[in-house]
């Protein structure tokens, strides 16, 4: 054995030695970082896939409408010349169909950010706002601020906030074993949560069902077909607060994704960006269970068909999934007004078709 | 909890005689609660390493070495004395500066969602990015000089949850490598290594310290390896500093076998490096 010691004047800094050693630009290329032309890019694609969707929902329906005159209608409401559109197309467009797909956007784009940031922040792929029981947490704190101050504006989204955060924060404490974070135990903590709030639910809209809290498969399972109390601009408001705090956490995220100790070591506030991501994932949870109910699967599904897509990174992770999200319950919700019409489906019934089996292929292939 | 600081003026005069990096009487101590008595205490530690030099952390278990790996690593400040790299001190370094020159390799730990080899690499760059951190093309290439100098630039695409023990270990080593550090710790890198890798990994450590500007400090619990390819040794035992300096110098029959408590056999080979062997097989 001896040793390979080069003499001083040999010594190299890294970056000389860079400029020997990478002289091919394609060793260079073969990194593919992300650029922020490349997430642009992206995002404007699935726009444009969101407004496909948007178009299809409008079509879809009992009142008649054909594509081309939904274009047109759109493009003139969109350049504010309303005395040229139908008064019929009108109201089936801007009066109906428009409103229950912006919430629908709002609330999916909503619940996949906050699946995704739930995900990270607590080391689970399998992590999704209805599964760890915060979205009945939200629900119940709806209900009860609804029981309470039923007038108050704004009342009911703080509620739903206050209920999100509380549940987390139970089941982050039940879902530890041995003062560590275990990923079967966790799971474990928000369904038995979950199934428990759920009862409270139920317990709570059987005694009191002569007044107006909306049905109780709204609150269970999760329905678009009611118009929000609150004006959608404070809603759509709230939902960029909820995304952007998230986003701006996203390279950090990254690294906390493989190994948090790690990510101290690269100079990481890990704890300031878990409460920051807790905070914001909880406003977004409270924010869609406030106008839609307790709609589920989605945080699961969204972020990880965006990773299929799109890879692991965070920083196209958290907009893919954000308008992802929003495609995804556009046409959902289509499906469920659609398919026993004139009957409806509530859009939850449709997430939770699709997501489940999802939810037991992940785990499966995790335990292997 | 207050470290004696030494006048960073004055310091920063004798830059040019400090040593890269200097332990002065630190000495660091836990406890269950803030109240209770410390469970375990740490120092007073001193040793100083220069730049191109290879320390080995030696000791058996509990006997330290990781809450000083903590220490170095800026993880805590010590109670009493000093730790400063380059003359600063290291505790005072914000989170970002202490990336930027001082680099953990870690025994690795699980992925939560398959990584490919360069985006693990790249995220050696974290310590210079700006808000979102979007990869510029200077942090390509320090990732892929990086992986150039752990000799795994062809790994580049691979995943990471594919690679071979031996791989990834050089992999996480050359993320640490692109923070540019001025120090490498490595908290028992050989730990889950055959024989030809630990040869292999100390060999290239050895080489790196000694074409590059790092200081590197193992942690390790392999006596014989750490004499073969340490210039320096720092030998702990329950939480203090037993011996300093070069292996001869550090491996004495009577203290190693206090410290690792069995009976021990050190002889002095040509190269001026000890061996030990155990010296209880021979007696049955």
């Amino acid at each position: 054995m001896h040793l390979e010691t080069k003499p001083e004047s040999e010594f190299e800094e890294p970056k000389a030695s860079l400029a020997q050693q990478s002289g091919s630009v394609a060793g260079v290329r073969a990194f593919r970082p992300l650029t922020p032309r490349r997430l642009v890019f992206i995002c404007v694609m699935l726009l444009v896939a969101l407004f496909v969707a948007v178009v299809i929902a409008l079509r879809m329906g009992t009142f008649p409408i054909s594509i081309r005159e939904i274009v047109t209608t759109l493009f003139n409401g969109a350049i504010g010349r309303r005395a040229e559109i139908p008064s019929d197309y009108w109201l089936v467009v801007f009066g109906l169909r428009l409103p229950r797909i912006a919430l629908g956007i709002l609330v999916g784009a909503a619940l996949s950010t906050a699946g995704a940031g739930y995900q990270a922040l607590l080391r689970n792929p399998l992590a999704d706002p209805y599964v760890l029981g915060v979205s009945s947490g939200a629900a119940l704190g709806a209900i009860i601020s609804l029981i309470v101050a039923p007038r108050v504006p704004g009342l009911i989204q703080l509620a739903a906030f206050v209920g999100a955060v509380a549940t987390i924060a139970v089941v982050y404490f039940l879902g530890r074993r041995g003062g560590q974070l275990d990923s079967g135990t966790l799971l474990l903590a928000g369904i038995v949560t979950a199934s428990f709030l759920s009862a409270v639910i139920m317990f709570l809209m059987t005694t009191l069902s002569g007044r107006d809290l909306r049905g109780m498969s709204f609150w269970l399972m999760g329905d678009l077909a009611a118009p929000p109390s609150v004006n959608m601009g404070w809603l759509y408001f709230l939902l960029a607060i909820g995304i952007g705090t998230i986003y701006g956490t996203a390279a950090d995220l990254n690294l906390i994704l493989t190994g948090e100790q790690e990510a101290r070591h690269l100079g990481v506030n890990v704890n300031r960006v878990k409460l920051v991501v807790y905070l914001a994932a909880s406003i977004l949870t409270g924010l869609a269970v406030s106008v839609s109910g307790a709609i589920g699967f989605l945080g699961l599904l969204v972020p990880h068909v965006m990773r299929m897509m799109f890879g692991t990174d965070y920083r196209v992770l958290i907009p893919t999934s954000a308008i992802g999200g929003a495609i995804l319950i556009v046409l959902a919700d289509t499906l469920a007004r659609t398919v026993v019409a004139p009957t409806e489906l509530p859009v939850g019934a449709m997430t939770a078709i699709a997501g489940a089996p999802l939810f037991i292929y992940l785990m499966r292939r995790r335990v292997r | 909890m207050s470290a004696v600081a030494g006048s960073s003026g004055m310091a920063s005069v004798a830059a040019a005689a400090e040593p890269r990096l200097r332990v002065e009487q630190a000495s660091f101590a836990y406890a269950a609660t803030d109240k209770s008595a410390p469970k375990f205490t740490l120092g007073p530690i001193t040793f100083e390493a220069q730049k191109h030099e290879l320390i080995a952390i030696l000791g058996p278990n509990a006997s330290g070495k990781s809450t000083l790996l903590g220490l170095l690593a800026g993880m805590h400040a010590p109670l009493a004395g000093r730790i400063a790299l380059d003359s600063t001190e290291i505790s005072k370094l914000d989170a970002r500066e202490r990336a930027q020159r001082i680099a953990l390799v870690h025994q690795e730990s699980e992925l939560l969602f398959p990584l490919r080899v360069w985006e693990y690499v790249l995220q050696g760059r974290y310590p210079y990015g700006r808000r979102l951190r979007f990869e510029s093309e200077e942090d390509c290439l320090m990732a892929g000089n990086a992986l150039a100098q752990v000799g795994a630039d062809a790994l580049r695409d691979r995943w990471m949850d594919q690679l071979s023990g031996g791989e990834k270990q050089r992999v996480i080593l050359a993320r640490a490598l692109a923070q540019q550090p001025l120090l490498l710790l490595l908290d028992e890198p050989t730990q889950h290594l055959d024989i030809g890798g630990k040869v292999e990994l100390l060999r290239r450590l050895r080489k790196l310290t000694a074409e590059q500007r790092y200081t590197v400090l193992v942690v390790t619990h392999e006596l014989n390896l750490a004499a073969e390819f340490s210039d320096r040794i720092v030998l702990l035992h329950k939480g203090k500093c037993l011996r300093a300096g070069t292996p001869a110098e550090v491996y004495d029959r009577a203290a190693l076998e206090e410290v690792f408590e069995a009976p021990l056999e050190v002889e002095m080979r040509a190269n001026g490096r000890p061996r030990v062997t155990v010296h209880g097989s021979e007696h049955g």
